[in-house]
Order: C-alpha cells, then sequence, then structure tokens
C-alpha cells in the first residue's frame, strides 16, 4: 500500500560515489546558538530582500529583518533575539555580494510576539495558506531557492493535479533530507496536505531513490489516511534524479517542456525540508529561521546532521561537529556536484545550504582542459540529451549565438557532462558561463 | 589510452610469435617515428610537447598491425610520419582528425606502393586454409583471385579451418590475423569503458548478415559469414579502428548507422570491389560521414516536441 517503483527513467545520468554512509545514521542535532550570526538578504532565487532594520536595533527571533522586494523574492527573519551589530555586503556562496546582517544573540532565544499556532489549519483558505507561506519566508530548499509562495500560487487558469515531494536527495554526501524523511515523516506528510490544498492537487507523491529504504519506510509508514491514494515512489538511485525535470518524468511519465516550468504539466515539486518549514510555518506559526544542514568530508572529525539557525557560518558549524581532524583542500557549499567552492570558512548558511562537505587533498585533484576526442560520453549521460561536447566548443569560441540555437539554455548545470569527461573538459563551467551570456545577450537586445 | 595498449598486448604477442623479428621491427618502427613526428611537429607548431597521452603510441601499433611482415623498414616510416604530421597535427592535432590517422597511413602507403603492401611473406604455415607448404596470398586474396579467374571458391570451409584464422594462423598483416587475441583486447576495452559494443558490433553484425545473405544466395561463389568474420582486417578494424572516438559518432544511434556503414561497404568492396579486403576503405568513408551522422542523429532535447521541430 502506497508504495510503487517509479516506471520510468530520465536520459543520461551518472553514478558518482556517494559516501552518504559519513553522515547517513547520524541523528539531527540542534546546534547551539553561535557567538554571531550572519544573515544574507539574498537567500532565495530572485530579487534580495529589502534590510529592515540598522545597526543597534534590537531583534526578536522571527522578527521581519528584510522585507520581500518583489514578486520573486522572499522576506529574512532574525533567526534568533539580540543586536545587529552589522548591515554590510558579505558574498554569498554562489559568489555575488549581498547585503547581511549581522546579529549578535542575547541567549534568550525570545520570539517574536504574534507568532499564532494553527493546528487546525484544514479550516483555512488556498489565499490564507498561501500567505502564511510568504509571510514565513519559505523558500525551496533543495537548492535553488525559488520563493515557495510563488510556486504554490500558480497562475488561475493553471490546473496542478499533482504534487511531488521530492526526497530523492541524490547529490553525494549529502544526508539531511534523509534524516528528515527519518525522523519527521509524519509532519512531511502534513507539510504535503497542506500544499496539496493550497494546490488543489489529488495525487500526491513522495519520490525517494532506492538507497535509501529506511527513508522509504518511514515515508509509507507515516502516511496519512487523508493522504488519499498518495504513494511513496522508489526511483533508481542515479544522479541526477532529484533534478525536477527528470524526476517528474520518473514518477508520472510527463515531459516538462523545453523553456516550460512544472506547472505546465500540471505538477508541483516541492523538496522534503521545505514541505517540513511549511508544516511548521502553518501549523505552528513559525517563521522560517532555522535548517537542518549535512556537515560532512572526509576532514570533518564527526560528520553529522545540523540542525542550526540561518547565518551560523561554516567555521562554526564545522567547530560543531568536532573540528577538522587532517588537511582541508576544498571547502564547498552543497553537494560535489551542484555545490559551490568556497574562499574559506566565513560565509553564512542560508535557506539553500543543504551541506557543508569539506573534502581533504586525496579527494581533490587539478586537472588540465584537454581537446574533445569526441567519445561521446557526455552525449550519453546529459539528463536533458544535449550534446555538451559541441556546446563546449561553440562556447570556448565564445559563439553564444550558435550555442544558443544548439539549446544551451535547456541546461540544467547538473554536472554530469564535466564529471563523465576524460579529457576533463570544465563542460559543466562552460554552460553556466555559456548560459550566463546568453541572458546577458537576451537583455541587450 | 593507456588501456588501447594493453588492449593491443595479446595481438601483439600473437604477431610476434607468429612473424617474428618483422613484427617487432615495424612495430618499433611504426610506435618510435609516431612519437617522433608529433613532438617535432608540435615543436614545429609552437604547441606544448604533449605526446605523454600516449595517442602517437596507439598511431604506430595500429598503423604496424595494419602493415604485411616483409615490408621495408622506410616504408614503415614514411606511412608513420603521413598518419602523425599529415593526418593528424595538421588539423590540428588530438581531437580534430577526421580520419583515422593509422588508417589513412595504411591506405597512403597502399596506394603508393602497391606491390610491397600485398607482398606476403613467404612462411611456412601448418594448412591453414587447405593448402600445405608456401602462403604467398592472405586467404581473402586467395579468394579474390580465385572468384574472379575461375568463378569458384579455391577451397572448402571446415572446422579446422575457422580454427586456425581464430587462433591467427593464417596471412596477413601482421596484428590483424588472430581473430581470438583481437576478440580479448576488445573485451578488456569493453570492460575498461574505452568503447562501447555498438559500433563493433553493428559492424560485425552487418557483415555477418550481409554475407549471409550472399553467401545462401550462392554458396559456391560466396564465402561464408564465419570466413568473412574471421579473416582479414575485420576484427582489427571493427574492435580498433572503427572505434576511434575522434573519428567515429558522439551518439549511440550515430554509432549504430557508423558500424552498420562500415559493414555494408566492407562485404561491398570484398565482393565488387578491385582491393580483396575493404576494412580501411569502407571505415576511413564513414569517417567522411561522421559529422553528418552526428548531425541525423542528434538526441530530441528532452521535453522538446516529439517528432515535429529538430534541434538546430
Amino acid at each position: 500500500m502506497g508504495f510503487i517503483k517509479a516506471k520510468y527513467n530520465a536520459p543520461g545520468g551518472v553514478h558518482p560515489a556517494y559516501h552518504k554512509d559519513l553522515a547517513a545514521e547520524q541523528p539531527i542535532v540542534e546546534m547551539p546558538l553561535p557567538a554571531s550570526l550572519v544573515v544574507s538578504m539574498s537567500q532565495h532565487l530572485g530579487k534580495p530582500a529589502t534590510p529592515t532594520v540598522k545597526k543597534g536595533d534590537s531583534v526578536l527571533r522571527g522578527q521581519v529583518i528584510g522585507e520581500s522586494a518583489g514578486f520573486i523574492s522572499a522576506a529574512v527573519h532574525a533567526p534568533t533575539s539580540g543586536t545587529v551589530k552589522l548591515v554590510a555586503p558579505v558574498a554569498t556562496a554562489a559568489g555575488p555580494q549581498a547585503t547581511a546582517i549581522t546579529i549578535e544573540p542575547d541567549g534568550e532565544d525570545t520570539w517574536v510576539e504574534g507568532i499564532s499556532p494553527c493546528p487546525n489549519w484544514q479550516a483555512l483558505g488556498k489565499k490564507e495558506i498561501v500567505e502564511k507561506i510568504a509571510a514565513a519566508g519559505i523558500t525551496g530548499m533543495g537548492g535553488a531557492g525559488f520563493p515557495t509562495h510563488v510556486k504554490v500560487s500558480p497562475p488561475p487558469e493553471t490546473e496542478i493535479d499533482t504534487l511531488i515531494l521530492n526526497g530523492a536527495e541524490c547529490e553525494p554526501y549529502l544526508t539531511a533530507d534523509y534524516r528528515l524523511m527519518v525522523e519527521k515523516a509524519a509532519e512531511i506528510w502534513q507539510g504535503a496536505l497542506i500544499i496539496a490544498k493550497a494546490l488543489d492537487a489529488k495525487t500526491i507523491y513522495v519520490a525517494i531513490e532506492d538507497n535509501k529504504p529506511q527513508a522509504i519506510a518511514a515515508m509509507q509508514e507515516a502516511l496519512p489516511a487523508e493522504a488519499g491514494d498518495a504513494q511513496v515512489v522508489e526511483l533508481k538511485t542515479e544522479y541526477p534524479q532529484g533534478a525536477e525535470k527528470q524526476q517528474i518524468f520518473a514518477v508520472t511519465g510527463r515531459e516538462v517542456p523545453a523553456g516550460g516550468l512544472p506547472l505546465n504539466v500540471g505538477i508541483v515539486v516541492e523538496n522534503v525540508g521545505t514541505t517540513l518549514a511549511v508544516w511548521d510555518a502553518v501549523v505552528n506559526g513559525r517563521p522560517l529561521t532555522e535548517r537542518v544542514t549535512t556537515v560532512t568530508g572526509g576532514p570533518v572529525a564527526k560528520p553529522g546532521n545540523v540542525l542550526a539557525r540561518l547565518g551560523t557560518t561554516t567555521a562554526d558549524m564545522v567547530e560543531f561537529c568536532g573540528g577538522t581532524s587532517g588537511a582541508v583542500a576544498k571547502i564547498i557549499s552543497g553537494g560535489p556536484m551542484m555545490g559551490f567552492a568556497q574562499a574559506d570558512m566565513s560565509g553564512p548558511t542560508t535557506k539553500t545550504t543543504s551541506g557543508l562537505l569539506l573534502l581533504g587533498p586525496e579527494s581533490v585533484h587539478a586537472y588540465e582542459s584537454m581537446p574533445c576526442i569526441s567519445c561521446g560520453r557526455c552525449v550519453g549521460v546529459c539528463p536533458m540529451n544535449l550534446m555538451p561536447n559541441e556546446l563546449s566548443q561553440f562556447l570556448e569560441a565564445e559563439d553564444y549565438e550558435t550555442a544558443e540555437e544548439y539549446n544551451v539554455m535547456d541546461c540544467i548545470e547538473c554536472g554530469c557532462c564535466a564529471f563523465e569527461c576524460p579529457a576533463h573538459r570544465p563542460l559543466v563551467q562552460h554552460m553556466r558561463r555559456g548560459k550566463t551570456q546568453v541572458m546577458i545577450n537576451r537583455r541587450n537586445q | 589510452m593507456l588501456d588501447v595498449i594493453i588492449a593491443l598486448v595479446p595481438a601483439l604477442l600473437v604477431s610476434v610469435t607468429f612473424f617474428g623479428w618483422n613484427a617487432l621491427r615495424l612495430t618499433l618502427a611504426c610506435v618510435i617515428t609516431c612519437l617522433a613526428a608529433e613532438a617535432l611537429s608540435r615543436k614545429a607548431m609552437g604547441r606544448n610537447l604533449g605526446i605523454d597521452d600516449l595517442s602517437a603510441v596507439i598511431t604506430g601499433m595500429l598503423l604496424a598491425f595494419n602493415l604485411p611482415p616483409t615490408l621495408p623498414t622506410w616504408m614503415a616510416v614514411v606511412g608513420s610520419v603521413f598518419a602523425i604530421v599529415i593526418c593528424k597535427q595538421l588539423f590540428g592535432g588530438i581531437g580534430y582528425n577526421p580520419f583515422n590517422p593509422a588508417l589513412a597511413g595504411r591506405v597512403m602507403l597502399l596506394i603508393s606502393f602497391p606491390v610491397f603492401m600485398t607482398r606476403w611473406s613467404e612462411w611456412t604455415i601448418p594448412s591453414p586454409i587447405g593448402m600445405d607448404a608456401v602462403t604467398s596470398a592472405t586467404p581473402l586474396g586467395l579468394v579474390k583471385t580465385a572468384v574472379t579467374s575461375t568463378g569458384a571458391l579455391p577451397f572448402t570451409f571446415d572446422g579446422a579451418t575457422m580454427l586456425q584464422l581464430l587462433v591467427g594462423n593464417q596471412n596477413g598483416c601482421i596484428g590483424e590475423v588472430s581473430a581470438a587475441a583481437l576478440l580479448l583486447g576488445g573485451i578488456y576495452l569493453l570492460i575498461r569503458r574505452c568503447i562501447t559494443w555498438h559500433i563493433p558490433v553493428a559492424y560485425l553484425a552487418t557483415v555477418a548478415i550481409f554475407s549471409g545473405i550472399l553467401w545462401i544466395h550462392h554458396p559456391q561463389q560466396n564465402l561464408p559469414p564465419h570466413f568473412h568474420l574471421l579473416s582479414g582486417g575485420l576484427m582489427l578494424g571493427a574492435i580498433f579502428m572503427a572505434t576511434d572516438m575522434v573519428t567515429s559518432p558522439v551518439t549511440k544511434r550515430g554509432m549504430l548507422v557508423f558500424g552498420g556503414g562500415c559493414g555494408i561497404l566492407t562485404v561491398l568492396i570484398r565482393k565488387w570491389g578491385g582491393y580483396p579486403e575493404g576494412v580501411s576503405f569502407a571505415i576511413l568513408l564513414m569517417n567522411a560521414i561522421t559529422p553528418l551522422i552526428n548531425r541525423a542523429t542528434r538526441p530530441r532535447v528532452f521535453g522538446a516536441p516529439k517528432g515535429g521541430k529538430k534541434q538546430a
């Protein structure tokens, strides 16, 4: 009951070494408040939030310190009570600078007034649910950080029949979503029911890779009667099963049109962590001020899954996990496939920090890019059926028009091509640069 | 690249067993010349030396494997220089050559020095194809001559003959004779993911089917498919030459088309062409249309309309 195996499998995909055993069996632990929190105004896709506090202000946990700055934007809340020490630009994990508010916690962790739990959420209307999600500042917590209130309020003419909870967690090393599914299955289901109500979606699927049998069992066991014909869908373990379009195909056989959105095929996909945040926001009335992050990798003394306040720095997170034992050659925010390499450990966590990965020198190699030998491996593994070999050559020649003609904009930047390339060509890096340049060229036209 | 060299070792060992010093002589001449030509031409063009990718070693070995045992050393050197300088480096070096350099080198030698390139060593082999004493032509060469002059096959085929062909006790280019050793190398390449099955299987299957149809139609004049598969340069070509990544398609469907095309051309040339063997020409001709095959077999972008709008 409530369990099926995925009938479909999207094109391409790779099988990197998963290394999930480092942190998979570590229960989620809550980290005590650090000495300071650096809260970025750019924790989501879209416009950064506008700061509403200044240096010297006292703030309470859950108080809005950054206002949503447009339709595709999200509010930012104080992760604890304390004093604003600094409002200044800080580099985000991906590189660009964004304003950040540094808060010195007072240790009281006092919630702002007006937190109103709503255990009887079934009485809420669609609009009220969306408003509560927006007020809580929830964004996609799987990685991209798309504001959730936008996702759950599709245009009125669009009919959404299916909600998919993304529990694939196909990135190597990361286990945060896995732990949430094992430990918080019932709450995740409640969150799913809330989102399904907001969307009027009739069917709910939870998509989990078959290398996480405990998560599959937990989600199946916790399946509530109200969820109707909801199903836990077991996916073949393969990167990138967590990619939205590929997952939609694996679960339903529907193909999101090139350049389109999941809602074009009547589907919304939400990460399981996001779903839990929705439950917390609607049922407990609490805005998003914390998340579970997997702190892992060879040099981390005690890898684990840490529930920490947003704005905790990498250094504090690693310190909480016993510090490092051995040399650190690379610091990555996110997973090894799609995460961002960091210059140091000073960066803060955000709503999208699913993992912090430290790699030792034995896991980090520098390669020289060689000419393409047309082996075709990148073509075989591309989950979008692109031809990264050709595209990378167009992009090396800075021929953005041809690259656009050859569908560079359909690239999902999963990195399978670069992972597979025997000539060590930085294929996905070419794609990212190419996509950015095409966007700039379009805007300038 | 090292894997390809390892995969060629069984065939090299068989070659040295059957052809002795000549096999070593040609292999060394080609490998050393290819390495030197690669280094010198890269230096002359102001590129970094870059011979440590070992691709020149492979070109040298494959060219040598495609030469008859008594070829003068200087011809092997000329072929090697042609393969590396003209066919590879002048096109931009590794990754940019449209034709398989080793095959292009062989075909250049075949056209320039037809007598030397078809003069087979006079060494005694114990009845490979039903004849004793001295052999002076390859099995395919004997067949061509016999069918052209008398209109009938020169010998019959039994299990023992097939075994000789499989082991490599037949006349031919130094590296092509042992189907078993080449298959062993091919299995190694598959395991090491240096090649995929698509091209070799499509190639061999097409040869088997096409020659099988001809054979069923007229068994007196046509070779049986198993003889086709085990003789000449087919195994060497299908496993090591047609699978050259640079000069073959990148899409899986394209690889099947490519292998199929090689198979049809090989049988066409063997049956109706002027040469007894057609593997080199077949692969080079298919190399020429590889970009077109890539274009025609471009996969449909995930989410793009089915059947309708094609990419670019």
